[in-house]
């Protein structure tokens, strides 16, 4: 049973990282909590991984789609081949 | 003596994402800053032949980049034909209070907010410039874009595993680098 509900430092970054994006399962969120009670890396861990999470939310970055930049690049080309 | 160099075969891996979230912080319309970031390219190519150097080739675009997004603005505002002026106080009876009433005005609190979430977001580029090529780009999709993790995974060739593990090293240089050059400002 214990085996079953202690995880590795390792496996409780990758619950982390998972649940940044929402993407960690109940079960898991449970297994990451119970380590976080004992382990100071995993609290430190999943402090910075937050504090990032929530740097990116709060700048509003936007970035172009792989498509939009493959429209840009494109024409950006053409336009080089034109003036060599 | 010249320290930089222009290669602009690298201009679209290197800043298109830069200069387009700059863009887009300042005009508010995808098509329109995707315009603009392609005249900065061309006006670039066109103008290399005058590039000293002295400046990065980051720095160089974006001083492009700006004149163009002022361009944009002189010419919606020509055809508007009038500039908007607000005055708020009119009489004698509420001189003074402007002080007051500006700490509490949201706009001006909201002005704040957006000025320095530019500067987060180019903390959050400048870091982001630093990984390793397959890094950032996989970082971007997941954590800009919002692309599901299948779909990164289609479009890169890459597993899952690969993709969290990827996502790993990414997430921890970009806290490392942000708390060197932001949290800790």
């Amino acid at each position: 049973m214990l085996r079953l509900i202690l995880i590795s430092k390792e496996e409780a970054y990758h619950i982390c990282d998972k649940s940044q994006y929402c993407e960690s399962t109940l079960w898991e969120k449970i297994k990451l909590r119970l380590r976080y009670l004992w382990c100071p890396n995993t609290r430190n861990y999943v402090k910075r991984n937050k504090q990032l999470t929530y740097a990116i939310k709060s700048s509003n970055l936007d970035c172009l789609h792989y498509s939009e930049r493959k429209v840009i690049a494109d024409r950006l080309n053409r336009h080089l081949k034109k003036q060599m | 003596m010249s320290n930089h160099l222009l290669n602009p075969n690298k201009w679209i891996e290197l800043y298109s994402d830069y200069l387009f979230n700059y863009t887009i912080s300042r005009i508010n319309d995808r098509e329109i800053a995707k315009d603009i970031i392609q005249d900065t390219f061309f006006a670039g190519l066109k103008s290399m032949k005058n590039f000293k150097g002295e400046a990065s080739e980051r720095t160089w675009l974006i001083s492009i980049l700006k004149r163009k997004i002022i361009d944009y603005y002189r010419k919606i505002n020509s055809t508007k034909g009038q500039a908007e002026v607000r005055m708020t106080y009119s009489n004698d009876d509420n001189e003074g209070d402007w002080l007051e009433e500006r700490v509490e005005d949201e706009g001006y609190l909201n002005a704040l907010d957006t000025l320095e979430n530019t500067e987060l977001g180019d903390a959050i580029y400048d870091c982001m410039a630093k990984l390793p090529e397959k890094q950032a780009t996989v970082f971007k999709m997941k954590s800009i874009l919002n692309y599901d993790t299948e779909k990164i995974c289609n479009e890169l060739k890459i597993t899952p595993s690969n993709l969290w593990v990827i996502i790993h090293r990414a997430r921890t240089s970009m806290a490392e680098c942000l708390e060197k050059n932001w949290f800790k400002l």
